[in-house]
């Protein structure tokens, strides 16, 4: 089991758009994904549960993943986080 | 006539007919399922359909409305294929044999409900989308297809509040702007009205769904005021308007070269707020008489590196020979931390407004912050260049800036490149500390620029895009006006300009108190040049002298804006 954790850098935090590239992302990789926020936790590869976490900028989130591409999946998540989902500022 | 108030939520005035849009009450029952399999498959195929349906609005969607609105059916695709949210609706089919309906209905109010009570709009707004979602399903699965809302005449959309699936089957060609009983800013509603061009005004409440169907309305999407049967005099005012504002514009247009010269004789300086090199040239064409503000953010911000000296020469070389002779004031970088820099932490602040940005944070970077200042000074040569430093709070602070800058002088010097010499210096006064202690700012200064959408924010303690507080922070508030009189007025006294780049600058309605108060320099938007040149030129000044005397003992923003709505009629 692996596990990272990161601050949301999207200035409208993991909504709509970037929830929507992280959860694509996720689903890429076999391990079984979670991501905490305080009491929270939410399958990252469902959109819904991702979305009730409620992440906003400057939420720190920690992502556990568990399997064989676990290692790859949170490189994968946090890479994705850096690059600020894709979108401009 | 009657006059309803709700929350402007895209710009412009549209006159029409009311069409009532009603979502259908699709009812269905809840029943115990004899074969949960046979259900389960039942649904699987719905939701299949659902998918294959989605692609389609999504080509739609990106042909009309272009690809954030699409961006909103791809999110539903993923809802469809949610695993967690599948996996709900078949546990409750399978193991509590319920019906496909009741089933996919509890599971989607779930997620909905828990993103209603989040605490942030933009998350709330979300349950918008799960419902949509679910009555497509749910369509499906009691075989009942979804019709297209047809306008057979320009109208005025009502509703309680539209789903991005309502708003795609509308007929674009013939709406002329929403109206809704729910919904805020953020809405899917407010978004495709802004991307659509036409007004629209949210939050009203549900006495709207009690309007007639084909009532006459008029309705401003800035104002957030909506009129149910405008009397004729009304409607004629309103025809009336849009055409001596299309035919003011245009006449606006042909004089836009013409200086900015009061009836009584003073000129004053009508500059552009720019961001980038577009924006540069289109300020020359609407008749800017040079940039009352550089803003150098763009080029700071979505990369991995700094920008090097050589880089930012060449664009700041490019936007000053766009000007040619004409000033310009360039504002050395402005971020903190609501902004993300890949190669500075600026760290996560509870207050990015209060924390540490702008020229505090490149006072403490002395080679990020000089980098800046060798760009500027070699491209200002040849040039009419004003270096502005934005959050300035003590004069201590100037003097450090000043120092860094000498420092850059130097600099240059010892590598051999050429830069501008004569070269004024001066602050953004956007903290209230710089605008009460103006008269000891002026002995570092060649000039003022007051910043009013910050120094406002500052002033009254409330940002503009909290809509709880958005009453209190408005520029006209006579605590707001009374600083930028002083600075104005010790400005003045210890010699030096002084400008205004805040978006009041270009405000015709406070155009006059600026004038009154003695402003030399206004800068605004591009676009709003035309406009202001002509209410310039159709004021004097001793009259508004009088004007800006009478606002600043005036007890609040709303005795201000009655008194000056009533001057312009």
């Amino acid at each position: 089991m692996a596990e990272i954790s990161f601050v949301i850098k999207n200035k409208v935090g993991l909504h709509a758009r970037p929830a929507s590239v992280f959860v694509r992302e996720a689903s890429k990789f076999k391990s079984a994904i979670t991501v905490i926020h305080g009491d929270k936790q939410a399958n990252a590869k469902s959109i819904l549960s991702v979305l009730t976490l409620g992440a906003n900028l400057g939420t720190v989130i920690s992502i556990r993943a568990e399997g064989e591409d676990a290692e790859d999946a949170l490189k994968a998540l946090m890479t994705l986080n850096e690059s600020n989902y894709g979108e401009a500022q | 006539m009657q006059t309803l108030r709700g929350i402007g939520a895209s710009p412009g005035a549209a006159i029409g007919p009311a069409f009532l849009f009603q979502q259908e009450d699709l009812g269905f029952k809840a029943y115990e399922v004899a074969e949960p399999q046979a259900e389960w498959k039942r649904m699987e195929i719905a939701f299949q359909m659902a998918s294959t349906q989605l692609k389609l609005i999504y080509e739609k969607a990106l042909q009309e409305a272009g690809e954030s609105q699409a961006a909103i059916f791809e999110a539903h695709m993923q809802m469809i294929e949610d695993p967690e949210l599948i996996g709900l609706v078949r546990k409750s089919i399978l193991d509590g044999h319920n019906n496909a309906e009741k089933a996919l209905l509890d599971a989607a109010e779930h997620y909905a409900r828990t993103l209603e009570g989040l605490a942030d709009e933009y998350f709330r707004a979300r349950a918008t989308d799960v419902r949509d979602v679910a009555h497509r399903c749910l369509r499906l699965l009691l075989g009942r297809p979804q019709v297209d809302v047809v306008l057979n005449k320009p109208s005025i959309i009502v509703g309680r509040d539209l789903t991005p699936s309502d708003t795609v089957r509308m007929d674009k060609s013939m709406l002329l702007g929403f109206c809704t009983a729910e919904g805020g800013a953020t809405s899917h509603t407010a978004i495709l009205a802004k991307a659509l061009g036409v007004p629209a005004v949210v939050g009203m409440g549900d006495i709207v769904l009690t309007l007639a169907d084909d009532i006459p309305l008029m309705i401003n999407g800035r104002t957030g005021e909506i009129i149910v049967n405008p009397d004729e005099t009304t409607v004629a005012t309103f025809v009336q308007n849009q055409k001596s504002e299309k035919e003011r514009a245009a006449a606006e247009l042909l004089e836009v070269s013409q200086p900015a010269i009061t009836k009584d004789g003073r000129r004053v300086e009508v500059v552009a707020n720019v961001g980038s090199v577009a924006d540069a040239k289109k300020a020359v064409t609407l008749g800017a008489e040079g940039i009352g503000l550089l803003r150098t953010e763009f080029l700071y911000l979505d990369r991995q590196t700094a920008p090097n000296e050589d880089e930012q020469y060449a664009v700041y070389k490019t936007i000053f020979d766009i000007q040619g002779s004409r000033p310009v004031v360039i504002r050395t970088i402005d971020v903190g931390g609501d902004k993300e820099l890949a190669y500075i932490d600026l760290g996560h602040e509870d207050n990015p407004f209060l924390g540490w940005r702008a020229i505090r944070m490149c006072l403490d970077n002395p080679d990020f912050f000089k980098t800046q200042l060798r760009a500027i000074l070699r491209a200002a040569l040849g040039h009419d260049i004003r270096i502005m430093f934005p959050m300035i709070a003590t004069v201590n602070e100037v003097k450090q800036a000043r120092r860094f800058l000498d420092e850059a002088r130097v600099e240059l010097e010892v590598a051999g490149n050429p830069f501008g010499e004569k070269i004024q210096v001066g602050i953004m006064v956007e903290i209230p500390a710089a605008a009460v202690m103006a008269d000891k700012f002026v002995k570092v200064v060649d000039f003022f620029s007051i910043g009013t959408n910050d120094l406002t924010q500052y002033t009254m303690a409330a940002e503009r895009t909290n809509k709880k507080v958005a009453h209190l922070s408005n520029a006209l508030e006579p605590a707001v006006l009374r600083l930028i009189a002083k600075v104005i007025e010790e400005g003045h006294k210890g010699g030096v300009w002084v400008g205004m780049c805040g978006e009041l600058a270009g405000e015709p309605k406070a155009i006059p108190i600026l004038l009154g108060l003695g402003l030399d320099e206004f800068s605004m938007a591009p676009t709003l040049i035309p406009h202001a040149k002509a209410v310039i030129r159709a004021s004097d000044v001793a009259g508004c002298q009088k004007i800006a005397k009478k606002v600043l003992d005036m007890q609040s923003y709303f005795e201000v804006d009655a008194y000056l709505s009533k001057l312009l009629l």
